[in-house]
């Protein structure tokens, strides 16, 4: 197949609010929810949902390795491209471990003071968020 | 006739509401470019959902254990009405027009047996649908509609809340109604059905639908695998879809109110000179008769002696 011998793919990642990254990249490394998973140039098609967590872009220039934290999502994949339609993305060097602490400690606050189920599963989601990128700023430290 | 003095006023008072409303449309105007931008910035991360539902929706068998969402509750004896308006008044007959068209659906609707409840986005639709349908309106979101700065997430609120209330089954049907951004000078008043979800060919007849011209064509070799399955996925992105549909509307409403504002207060700008040229003109008429008379007095007075 023509497309198997390309050497990058187009690469894009969207936010309801506006497109973000719209690049060639030679490799993606996306969480899905069912185990993480590469995508080289020529990828079968697939369409995936994305537990929150580190999607890695290896783009072209340099090699060099972008590290973005998505809180969950759905990625459409083609041989051609790659789409990822984030709820929410930030770059793993942006996330302040500092302020995430405080933000874990508030919500276990809430936890704690949340009254009914729905609130609870609410709150309970936060958390998980945030235990989701204070895992993808370890990750980057360990790495 | 009125005093020289009284016109005088007139015409300060004039200019005054004229300075008011050219300031107004230039607001207007820059808030405009704001909010089509922001619009168009949100148009990849639609059209791509769009595709991918066009691509799942393709694959799913559709049976009994199928997403409510899709194949919808099996019965269509409540409509719930999505009604999105503007915060903000003075935007000519922007929320007129839609509730027009609300008012003639829910009567329609009525008509037919059927019930109605009403969801009002908005405080201006809120405000007028209140006093015929006050009953029908269950619940009201302000401070969305019309803001250049909305983020997804405070939109989402909205979808979030049509998703409790069809998961505790207080409607069969679902709604949204809104003004479509046309151009500058028009904006179309839209219904599109968002539960059951209708698929692009579902709907053909109607051409509210953003699905046909959002869906790419993509060439595929071999058939879509899906991780996982694919009602898992369309379970998932269902309850995004909604979501996407409610923040589009509020975008295309929102540039909507602008483009509403910025024509009327053209228009107003336009009428306020207009009538300070014709309140000029009676003024310097009553000035020139004023003179006449004085001089006339004047000359007689002479003549007399």
């Amino acid at each position: 197949m023509a497309e198997a011998t390309q050497a990058t793919f187009n690469f894009e990642l969207v936010s309801p609010e506006r497109r973000l990254i719209s690049e060639p990249a030679k490799m993606v490394v996306i969480p899905g929810e069912e185990g993480d998973f590469g995508v080289l140039p020529g990828h079968s098609a697939l369409v995936a949902t994305i537990r929150p967590g580190v999607v890695e872009v290896h783009s072209i220039e340099s090699g060099e390795v972008r590290r973005i934290f998505i809180a969950g999502g759905f990625a459409d994949v083609t041989p051609q491209s790659c789409t990822i339609l984030a709820e929410e993305a930030i770059n793993v060097l942006d996330l302040n471990a500092e302020a995430l602490e405080k933000a874990l400690g508030n919500l276990k606050e809430d936890l704690a003071l949340s009254k009914d189920d729905i609130e609870r599963a609410r709150v309970t989601k936060k958390i998980n968020l945030i235990q989701a990128k204070v895992a993808a700023l370890s990750g980057k430290i360990a790495a | 006739m009125p005093s020289l003095k009284q016109y005088r006023v007139r015409i300060a008072s004039v200019k005054s509401t004229r300075k008011i409303t050219s300031a107004m449309k230039m607001v207007a105007a820059s808030k405009l470019k704001k909010a089509q931008e922001q619009a168009e910035a949100s148009q990849p991360y639609a059209s791509a959902m769009a595709g991918m539902m066009a691509r799942v929706a393709s694959g799913v068998v559709i049976g009994p254990n199928s997403p409510k969402l899709l194949i919808g509750t099996g019965s269509d004896q409540t409509h719930l009405l999505v009604v999105v308006t503007s915060d903000r008044g003075l935007c000519g007959g922007f929320n007129g027009n839609l509730v027009r068209r609300v008012r003639q659906e829910v009567r329609k609707l009525q008509g037919e047996g059927k019930d109605v409840k009403l969801l009002c986005v908005g405080r201006k639709g809120r405000d007028v649908l209140k006093r015929e349908f006050g009953s029908q309106i269950v619940h009201s979101f302000t401070g969305l509609a019309g803001r250049t700065d909305l983020s997804f997430a405070e939109a989402d609120e909205v979808s979030q809340w049509i998703l409790e209330q069809f998961d505790a089954g207080s409607f069969d049907v679902c709604t949204l109604v809104y003004n479509e951004f046309v151009s500058v000078l028009t904006q179309k008043p839209m219904f599109q059905q968002l539960i059951p979800f209708k698929s692009s060919e579902g709907n053909a007849s109607n051409d509210n639908r953003h699905l046909d011209q959002a869906a790419e064509p993509v060439n595929v070799t071999g058939p879509y695998s899906f991780e996982p399955e694919e009602d898992r996925i369309l379970g998932a992105l269902l309850p995004r879809n909604l979501g996407i549909q409610i923040y589009r509307s509020l975008l295309d409403s929102g540039a909507g109110e602008q483009a509403a504002r910025m024509t009327a207060m053209d228009n107003a700008t336009r009428n306020a000179g207009d009538m300070i040229n014709k309140l000029s003109i009676q003024y310097n008429r009553a000035r020139q008769a004023f003179i006449t008379k004085e001089l006339i007095e004047i000359i007689s007075g002479a003549e007399a002696v």
